[in-house]
């Protein structure tokens, strides 16, 4: 059974309060439970089953400007009793830092809404094994297709954010995840491709046959892939890779990479960064939603930030301590975006599929080519080359190379959002990429 | 006494009982207990950003019939905890009927001494040399617009217990000690970054002041950075440095050499054993074994003596490497390569030291048979599809080579190339093998470990380098 509130309340008014006795001017704390199930299967039969149950916590002292932290997964009494100790000797030395404080106090979430995002329902690893059988049925029906590997995941969460300005509060969350990797084969090649679906409820997760024929589908038409030659060419995003472009830009844009200079979107504020159709949006409250939270990791209330209107930069990602270093309030992103996404282009997937005569669909990249210093971009990529709207073949052992100064403001999205997980975007292309290949 | 049973009310005796009972009819399993202290200290703009220390104790309990792993782990050492997990263990294998293997070879030799690193030096004295490097980069260069240090040390300490009460225990410190330096000048911002680490104390890595080499090799890399023009795209030659960038070798052939791909054959080297697979004067071997290493391992996870393991000998494919798991299916032997990032996750066969050998060949003669190509010094990271062999990996520091000459630096790019066939295209191998400094993590399923790298000099005939100027 996973913790209740009042348990990880009374665990953390326990370490408040022996922060606060030993001399700590100020202290925060969050305890958190978690019970995660996995069953795996492999070519339609159980492979492997996997049960944690962890406690987890973590305390940060104050001694006025100074601070420091300790985590642990051990919450006997004692043991925290010698960790405060040490983490407030810790305080003592380490040199203080203007910035270092809890959030201001009127900031701090008053009232938590119930955005639905705990499911109690129990998926038996009996009916875990039947939803992957079902899955890797289907997925196997092809016989290209030479290994199935496929997990259903069930995870129950309950945590507790509590610090010494008099928040205490959180909630609970559920997680039910099954996803599906297939292997095909033909005399050319050998090929890997996946499909997942994650969900709050559990009655919201995709048809195990429909996981299981998309997965293999996808790994299927990769197979007798070409490389294509050295070119200039526009590209389209597969909806998976272009919400990572919306990931990497989430990352230039919180404060602690603008407060330390080291992004490319330092001092972009009310600047064009992206093409005038452009709007992001980072929105808490979905119900729900993978990304959803009352309040961020500091207890900050956040509410629904626009961070690119009309292509314009509106708003960076801040929490408490880098907001002070650029005079700032947190707006409640400590720990990052919650639910983001790109808002719908004007255009079908289908036509911005026809837009050019010849163009390249990206469905997977590798690597980690993301220079956010600098904007800099390259990484290995596998795909289609597209010709009228039409996919041709599968294209592999290339890469991809651009700045995203120049790349966001080239961008153009279709209008098929959906919201799956907690970073959504359209479909996406961006034209005159460098491509190298032979 | 042993840590893992002096507070909790669960005795060796009850201990060795349940593991007993648990695994009686099973083909393979234990008991995994765990403490891990770590501390990772941090200095960024100009401050002490942060100091934390973590604390961890648990236990994994594994039972393994036929193929099928069943795994559970708590964090609470309680008799209560102990059989709830049992109780799971033995709900998933409905019907064992395995035989327990309770073979496991011994070893005498420790490869590091059994130290607290965190504890071997004060929390003051770090943050001084944290300090020093601050002052040391901003005095040095005026361009120095950001520098971030850091320490991160840890203390592993694992005891496995097998079915039958055999004990089988490691204590493991690491250390790892980073720089980051951010550089600016006329509007252009680049980075550079250097580390160093291993299982020894911090101090044996920082004698007679060596934070500034660290710290000069760092602000190197930045200031060749801000001079670099747009890296060539397209197929080309590429002179590889000694060292670190073996992480080529890490991704390209390391990973589809992991004995689970290959039980599973959906890696692209599971039909290749015993065939050519790179050039003749190729060998690579993974070694859990030299003294103090980042990636190396008195006993692995499962308990096993780790070893040098040959994957490719004069360029045929010659071995696996393998977990116990994987071995028994596979009907060989553990090579001592199973491992996992902690008590909360399942042992996978994993890479330790992986090693490209010397050749007779010199740099300088490779540079000098290259027309057009690429001169790549330094890596970021790197990944592969396992299934497809194609895999990349970041260069941090190159150089355009025109007619046999080192030209200028070139910006970061991704270069990528297929497993199976690139070390068929390596033509030249360098006498100068090295190690790298001890900075490198390797990730598979979602578990981080410790690795090492080393390789000489090589010149690769055709690869595609990423860069944006066609």
């Amino acid at each position: 059974m996973i913790k209740d509130q009042e348990f990880l309340k009374s665990k953390a008014s326990y370490c408040l309060d022996l922060a606060k006795k030993m001399g700590a001017t100020d202290a925060s704390v969050t305890v958190g439970h978690s019970i995660s199930e996995t069953v795996n299967f492999r070519n339609k039969s159980l492979d492997a089953s996997d049960r944690s149950d962890g406690l987890a916590l973590s305390i940060e002292t104050y001694l006025g400007k100074r601070r420091s932290s300790i985590s642990s997964s051990n919450l006997l009494d004692e043991n925290i009793k010698t960790l405060i100790e040490k983490c407030f000797e810790t305080t003592k030395i380490t040199p203080e830092d203007e910035f270092n404080s809890l959030p201001d106090k009127d900031l701090l979430a008053k009232q938590i809404s119930n955005l639905d995002l705990y499911d109690e329902t129990r998926f038996e690893n009996d009916k875990k094994i039947k939803y992957l059988k079902d899955l890797e049925e289907s997925a196997s029906s092809d016989n290209q297709i030479i290994n199935t590997e496929s997990s259903f995941t069930e995870n129950k969460s309950n945590f507790v954010l509590a610090n010494s300005e008099g928040f205490c509060d959180g909630y609970k969350t559920s997680s039910f995840t099954a996803s599906c990797v297939t292997v095909a084969k033909d005399e050319n090649s050998m090929e890997r491709d996946y499909e997942f679906s994650s969900k709050r409820h559990l009655s919201d997760i995709k048809q195990a046959t429909d996981l299981g024929n998309k997965a293999a589908n996808e790994t299927i038409r990769k197979l007798s892939p070409n490389k294509i030659g050295s070119e200039k060419i526009s590209i389209i995003f597969d909806k998976r890779i272009s919400k990572g472009m919306l990931s990497t830009f989430a990352s230039a844009i919180s404060a602690s990479a603008i407060s330390r200079g080291t992004s490319f979107l330092k001092d972009k504020i009310d600047q064009q960064v992206f093409a005038n159709s452009i709007n992001v949006i980072d929105k808490p409250d979905i119900i729900k939603g993978m990304g959803s939270q009352n309040f961020d990791s500091e207890g900050v209330n956040s509410n629904t930030l626009q961070l690119i209107e009309n292509g314009i930069l509106k708003n960076y990602l801040v929490d408490t301590y880098n907001g002070k270093k650029l005079n700032l309030k947190s707006n409640g992103r400590s720990g990052g975006t919650t639910n983001l996404y790109f808002e719908n282009g004007n255009i079908s997937y289908e036509d911005l599929m026809k837009k050019n005569s010849r163009c390249l669909y990206i469905t997977e990249t590798i690597g980690h080519g993301s220079n956010l210093v600098t904007g800099d971009y390259s990484v290995g990529a596998t795909g289609f080359l597209v010709e009228n709207g039409e996919f041709k073949y599968p294209v592999n052992e290339i890469t991809i190379a651009g700045n995203f100064k120049d790349m966001f403001k080239n961008i153009i999205l279709a209008n098929d959002l959906e919201f799956e997980y907690s970073v959504n975007s359209p479909t996406m292309m961006i034209e005159g990429m460098t491509v190298a290949g032979k | 006494m042993s840590i893992f049973f002096d507070k909790s009310d669960l005795t060796r005796q009850d201990t060795d009982k349940i593991v007993s009972e648990t695994l009686k009819n099973c083909d393979d399993g234990e008991l995994y207990l765990e403490e891990s202290k770590s501390e990772s200290i941090l200095l960024d703009d100009n401050k002490i950003k942060s100091s934390n220390y973590s604390s961890d104790l648990g236990f994994g309990f594994r039972a393994i019939s036929d193929e099928v792993v069943a795994y559970s782990y708590s964090n609470e050492i309680s008799k209560d905890s102990l059989k709830s997990s049992s109780e799971n263990l033995k709900s998933t294998l409905k019907s064992i009927k395995g035989t327990y293997n309770h073979e496991i070879p011994k070893t005498n030799k420790k490869l590091y001494e059994d130290i607290n690193p965190i504890e071997q030096k004060t929390l003051k004295s770090k943050l001084e040399i944290l300090n020093k490097v601050n002052d040391f980069l901003r005095k040095k260069d005026g361009s120095v617009k950001q520098v971030t240090a850091s320490f991160a040390g840890e203390q592993k300490s694992i005891e496995i217990i097998r079915s039958g009460g055999e004990v089988i225990t490691d204590v493991r410190p690491l250390i790892r000690f980073n720089v980051s330096v951010m550089l600016e000048k006329n509007g252009r911002k680049e980075t550079g970054v250097y580390g160093i680490g291993g299982r020894q104390s911090y101090d044996d890595y920082l004698k007679n002041d060596n934070w500034k080499h660290v710290c000069e090799e760092a602000l190197r890399i930045a200031s060749v950075n801000l001079e670099s023009k747009p890296a060539p795209a397209g197929e080309m030659k590429v002179v590889l440095g000694p060292g670190w960038p073996a992480i080529l070798i890490h991704e390209a052939i390391g990973h589809g050499l992991e004995g689970d791909f290959n039980r599973k054959k959906t890696s692209a080297f599971h039909n290749l054993m015993g065939q050519k697979v790179a050039s003749e004067g190729v060998t690579i071997v993974d070694d859990g074994t030299i003294d103090n290493r980042r990636g190396s391992l008195t006993i692995d996870d499962e308990g096993t003596p780790t070893e040098r393991t040959v994957l490719i000998e004069k360029g045929i494919l010659k071995g696996f490497m393998q977990d116990r798991h994987n071995a028994r299916l596979m009907n060989t032997k553990s090579t001592g390569s199973g491992r996992r990032e902690n008590y909360r996750h399942i042992v996978l066969p994993r890479m330790r030291n992986t090693m490209m050998l010397s050749g007779n060949q010199t740099q300088d003669e490779m540079i000098k048979s290259v027309d057009k190509g690429i001169f790549a010094v330094s890596f970021g990271g790197g990944q592969v599809d396992i299934t497809s062999g194609k895999f990349v990996f970041n260069c941090t520091e190159a150089y355009e080579i025109n007619n046999g000459k080192i030209g200028s630096p070139i910006k970061g790019a991704t270069l990528i190339g297929d497993g199976p066939s690139i070390l068929k295209e390596v033509s030249m191998v360098g006498n100068d093998m090295m190690m790298d400094p001890g900075i490198g993590t390797c990730g598979k399923a979602g578990q981080g470990v410790p690795v090492g790298v080393a390789q000489p000099s090589i010149l690769i005939d055709k690869m595609t380098v990423g860069g944006t100027k066609l």
